[in-house]
C-alpha cells in the first residue's frame, strides 16, 4: 500500500502547479483549468486521509467539491463567453475596469 | 405621658401648663388680636390672666409637692433626645425649690403684667408707636414661658433652653424701642444696648455650655439626679472636672446674672420699658443664675474652692456696683446698679452653701426690687405727664411763661427737646424733687420699697439680708466685710435717691405738674409692698419659723437654721440707719437745687467721678476688648480679606492662573498645539496612507490572487512555525 505521504506530496505539487498556473497565465481557460487542478489537489488529499482515518467524510466533501467546481465552471465559462462577446478579446490583464 | 415615677396624688399632671399656659396667652394676642381688633384692655387682660394661669398652675404644684411631704415628682411630657448614650426627655421636675422658683415668677410676673397694661397705654402714647402694645405683652408672655421652662427642667439643656428663651426676650424687650435711644430721639442706643446684653449674654453661655460638654462628658448625662449621682466620684479621681464644671457654670452665671466682670449689660438694659426692667432685669431672669447654683448645691458642696471663687465675686460685685449706685443720676440706674450689687449678695450666698439664705434673698427681692422699679416707672410716667401737661397748656393758650420752656414744642409736644435744643429727661433725679406732694401713692410705695432695700426693721429685705450677712460672718469674714460695706452703701444710695427724688423742691418744671398714675399701676404695686413688708415671715430666724428652710430642706441637703445674731443685726441695722441718716445730711437737709453738682462731688473728688462714671468699665472694655476687636477686624476685613484674600488671592492669583492656563497653557499649548496637531496628523497621515494604498487596488485579478496566495501562505507559515 501507498503511504499517505505520497499522497499529500503529490497533493502539495499538483496545489502548486495550479496556483502557480493562476498567477502566471494570462488566457482564462488556463486559469480555469488550473484552478481545477487546484480543486483536485484538494480532492485528493481529502480522499488520501478518508483511506487514511478509514472514514467516509473525506470522500463525501470531495463529491461535493466536484459538484461545486462543476458549478463553477459553468458559470465562468458562460461568463467569459460574455465577456468575448462584448471585449472580443479573453486577455484577463484588460480586464482592470474595477480598479480604485 | 405618664409619671415616670411612683404614682401619688396632687396636680402633677398640670405641670405643662405652666409653659403651656402663656403660650395660649400669646397666641391667642398673635392670631387673633388683629382679626378681632382686640383692644389695649383685652390684650392686656389675656397675657395676664394667662400669666396668672401659670400662677395658679405653680400654686397647686406647691401645694402637691407639700402634700406629698416634699417628694421630688417628675412628669415626663416628650422624648426629645435620644442619640447614643445621650437620653433626654422633656421632663418637668417639681420639688420645693423649682415650685418656690415657680411661685415668684408667675407671681410677680403676674402683677407686672396688670401693672403694665396701664404703663404701655401711656408709654406707647408717648412715643406714638400704638401698634406696639400687643407686641409687648406676646413678649411678656414668651418670657413667662422660658422662664418657666428654666425652673421646671429636670435637665441641665431643658434648663438650658429656657436659658436661652429668657435670654431672647431680654434682647427683644431691652430693645423695644428699638429705633430710639431712652429720650425717644431717633438713635440706635437702645438696639444696641439689646445687642450688648445678648453678645455679653453669649459670652456667660459659652461658659455655661463648655460646663454642660464637661458634665456629657465627664459625669455622662445631663439629667440632675444622674449628674449629682455621678459628680462624687468623679471629684474624688478627678477633682478638677468639677472644678473646671463649677468655675465654668460661674461663668453663665455671671452673664445671666450680671456678676463681675459680666454685669455690664444690667445697667444699659433700663432701656427697654420699666415693666420689663422690673420682670426680667430685677426680679426673675437675673436670678436664674442663683437658681442655677443653688440647684447645682450638690456639685458646688465638693468643690470648697469653687464655692470660695463664687462667693468672692458675689461680693465684689455687691460692693463693686454698690458704689456705682451712689454716683448715678438716673432713677433707673440707680436700680439697675442696686440690682447687680443685690445679686451679688445672692451669688455670695449661694457660693458660701447658704442656698436658703440665698433663695430668701431671691424672693424677697423680687418682691420689693419690683416694687422700687415699678414706682420708679410711675415716677418716670408723672414726669412725662407733667411734662406733656405744660407742652399741652403752652401749645393751647401760647402763654409766654418766665423760663427756658416758652413756646416749646408747638409741633411735636412729646418730644423731648425744647427750642435750646435741651434734652428733657423723665429720669434723671435732678429734675425731679418734691415729687412726695404730687405722687403721694407712689411716693409711699417707693419708701416701703426703699426701706425693704435698705434692710430696716420689719421689712423684708431686713431678715434676707441679715441671713446672708449672718452665714458670711460665720464662714467667710473678707465676704462678710464686702457684704456689709454694701449693706451701709445701700440703704446710702436709697437714701439719696428718696430725697432727690421726692423731697426739696421741684427741680423742672414738668415735676411740679407730676400726675399720680392710675390704679391698674398702683394696685399690684400695693400688692408687691404688702409683700415687701411681710415677705420677711416666710423665714424668721426663730425656732418653728424657718419655714422657707423646712420647705427647701425637702429638696437641698445640709439646710443650717441659724437662729437671730443680734450683733450682726444690730450691726447692718445700725449702719443702715446712720446711712440713712448721712443721706439726710447730704441730701435731704439741703435739698439740691436746679442745676447744682452734686454736694458729694467735693469732699470725694476723683473718687465720686469714677462712681459717676462706673469706674470707667465701659470704657475699660473698650479699650482692653472692643476696640482691639474692631481694629482686628477692620484689619481682617480690609488687609486680610479684601486686601489679601479678595485682590491677591483670588484677583491675581486665581484669577490670573485661570487666565493664563485657559488663554496660554490650554488654548495655545494644550488646545492648538496638542490636540488639534493630532487630529491633524491623524487625517493627513490617513490621507497620504490612502493615497499610497489605493496602488495596490490594481484591478489585476492576479495580483489580488497573488496577494491571497502570500497571505494563506504566511498564515500557514505561522500555524506551521509558531
Amino acid at each position: 500500500m501507498v503511504p499517505v505521504d505520497y499522497y499529500i506530496i503529490l497533493s502539495a505539487i499538483l496545489f502548486t502547479i495550479g496556483a502557480l498556473g493562476v498567477l502566471i497565465r494570462r488566457n482564462p481557460l488556463i486559469i480555469f483549468m488550473s484552478i481545477e487542478l487546484m480543486l483536485n489537489a484538494g480532492n485528493l488529499a481529502f480522499v488520501a486521509f478518508s483511506n487514511m482515518h478509514k472514514s467516509f467524510n473525506g470522500q463525501i466533501f470531495v463529491f461535493f467539491v466536484i459538484a461545486v467546481a462543476a458549478a463553477e465552471v459553468a458559470v465562468g465559462l458562460a461568463l467569459i463567453v460574455e465577456i468575448f462577446k462584448t471585449k472580443k478579446n479573453i486577455n484577463i490583464d484588460e480586464m482592470n475596469s474595477l480598479k480604485g | 405621658m405618664h409619671l415616670s415615677e411612683t404614682t401619688s396624688s396632687g396636680f402633677f399632671f398640670l405641670a405643662p401648663w405652666l409653659v403651656f399656659a402663656p403660650l395660649t396667652g400669646l397666641l391667642i394676642n398673635v392670631i387673633f388680636s388683629k382679626w378681632f381688633k382686640f383692644s389695649e384692655k383685652m390684650v392686656g387682660t389675656v397675657a395676664s390672666l394667662a400669666s396668672g394661669a401659670a400662677f395658679v398652675v405653680s400654686v397647686l404644684l406647691a401645694y402637691s409637692v407639700s402634700i406629698n411631704h416634699g417628694e421630688m415628682m417628675r412628669w415626663r411630657l416628650a422624648e426629645w433626645i435620644h442619640v447614643g448614650t445621650l437620653n433626654l426627655d422633656w421632663t418637668f421636675r417639681m420639688d420645693s425649690l423649682s415650685t418656690t422658683m415657680m411661685l415668684v415668677v408667675s407671681g410677680v410676673g403676674t402683677l407686672i403684667h396688670i401693672y403694665a397694661i396701664g404703663y404701655m397705654h401711656e408709654d406707647v402714647r408717648f412715643k406714638k408707636e400704638e401698634g406696639r402694645f400687643t407686641r409687648f405683652f406676646i413678649f411678656l408672655n414668651l418670657f413667662i414661658a422660658a422662664m418657666m421652662i428654666l425652673v421646671s427642667g429636670d435637665s441641665y439643656m431643658m434648663l438650658f433652653v429656657g436659658w436661652e428663651g429668657v435670654g431672647l426676650c431680654s434682647f427683644l424687650l431691652i430693645g423695644f424701642w428699638y429705633e430710639m435711644d431712652t429720650l425717644a430721639r431717633p438713635s440706635w442706643a437702645n438696639s444696641n444696648a439689646a445687642k450688648k446684653a445678648f453678645i455679653t449674654n453669649r459670652v456667660g453661655d459659652f461658659g455655661f455650655l463648655i460646663a454642660g460638654f464637661l458634665m456629657f462628658w465627664y459625669l455622662g448625662s445631663f439629667q440632675f439626679d444622674a449628674v449629682f449621682e455621678a459628680a462624687p466620684e468623679i471629684a474624688h479621681s478627678q477633682p478638677w472636672v468639677i472644678v473646671a464644671i463649677t468655675l465654668f457654670m460661674l461663668v453663665g452665671v455671671a452673664g445671666k446674672s450680671a456678676q463681675i466682670p459680666l454685669y455690664i449689660w444690667l445697667p444699659d438694659a433700663m432701656a427697654g420699658p420699666t415693666p420689663v426692667s422690673a420682670l426680667i432685669h430685677a426680679a426673675t431672669m437675673v436670678t436664674a443664675g442663683v437658681y442655677l447654683v443653688t440647684r447645682s448645691a450638690e456639685i458646688y458642696t465638693l468643690v470648697p474652692q469653687a464655692q470660695y471663687i463664687v462667693a468672692m465675686v458675689g461680693a465684689g460685685t455687691a460692693l463693686f456696683a454698690a458704689t456705682i449706685a451712689v454716683g448715678q443720676y438716673d432713677i433707673k440706674k440707680v436700680l439697675a446698679y442696686s440690682t447687680i450689687s443685690q445679686l451679688g449678695f445672692m451669688v455670695a450666698a449661694v457660693g458660701m452653701g447658704a442656698y436658703v439664705a440665698g433663695m430668701f434673698h431671691l424672693i424677697t427681692h423680687a418682691f420689693f426690687k419690683a416694687l422700687l422699679f415699678l414706682s420708679a416707672g410711675s415716677v418716670i410716667l408723672g414726669m412725662e405727664r407733667g411734662h406733656h401737661h405744660l407742652a399741652h397748656a403752652h401749645a393751647h393758650h401760647d402763654e409766654k411763661p418766665k423760663g427756658k420752656k416758652s413756646k416749646k414744642e408747638d409741633h411735636g409736644h412729646d418730644s423731648h427737646e425744647d427750642e435750646h435744643g435741651e434734652v428733657f429727661d423723665p429720669g434723671d433725679m435732678r429734675n425731679m424733687g418734691g415729687l412726695r406732694k404730687t405722687m403721694p401713692v407712689t411716693f409711699w410705695l417707693y419708701m416701703i420699697g426703699t426701706l425693704a432695700l435698705a434692710g430696716i426693721f420689719p421689712f423684708a429685705g431686713f431678715w434676707s439680708k441679715d441671713e446672708i450677712l449672718l452665714d458670711a460672718s460665720l464662714h467667710f469674714k473678707s465676704v462678710y466685710g464686702q457684704l456689709t460695706l454694701a449693706a451701709f452703701m445701700t440703704a446710702f444710695y436709697m437714701g439719696r435717691q428718696v430725697w432727690m427724688v421726692f423731697f426739696g423742691k421741684p427741680r423742672h418744671d414738668a415735676a411740679a405738674h407730676a400726675q399720680e398714675s392710675p390704679k391698674v399701676m398702683t394696685v399690684p404695686l400695693m400688692v408687691l409692698a404688702v409683700l415687701s413688708v411681710v415677705g420677711g415671715a416666710l423665714n424668721l430666724p426663730f425656732e418653728g419659723f424657718h419655714n422657707l428652710g423646712h420647705w427647701l430642706g425637702y429638696t437641698l441637703a445640709e439646710v443650717e437654721a441659724l437662729p437671730l445674731d443680734l450683733k450682726v443685726a444690730g450691726i447692718s441695722t445700725v449702719l443702715a440707719l446712720s446711712a440713712i441718716f448721712i443721706s439726710w445730711l447730704i441730701y435731704g437737709r439741703n435739698p439740691l437745687k436746679a442745676g447744682q453738682i452734686d454736694p458729694l462731688k467735693k469732699p470725694l473728688g476723683f473718687l465720686f467721678t469714677g462712681m459717676e462714671n462706673k469706674w470707667f468699665v465701659d470704657e475699660g472694655y473698650f479699650a482692653l476688648i472692643i476696640n482691639p476687636f474692631k481694629k482686628l477686624s477692620a484689619f481682617l476685613a480690609d488687609v486680610i480679606d479684601w486686601r489679601f484674600w479678595h485682590d491677591f488671592v483670588h484677583d491675581t492669583v486665581i484669577l490670573g492662573t485661570y487666565n493664563w492656563l485657559s488663554e496660554v497653557a490650554l488654548t495655545q499649548y494644550a488646545d492648538q498645539k496638542g490636540i488639534d496637531r493630532f487630529a491633524n496628523w491623524l487625517g493627513e497621515s490617513t490621507q497620504s496612507i490612502s493615497v499610497t494604498m489605493r496602488k495596490v487596488q490594481n484591478g489585476f485579478v492576479r495580483s489580488y490572487a497573488l496577494s491571497v496566495m502570500l497571505g494563506v501562505v504566511l498564515i500557514l507559515g505561522y500555524l506551521i512555525f509558531k
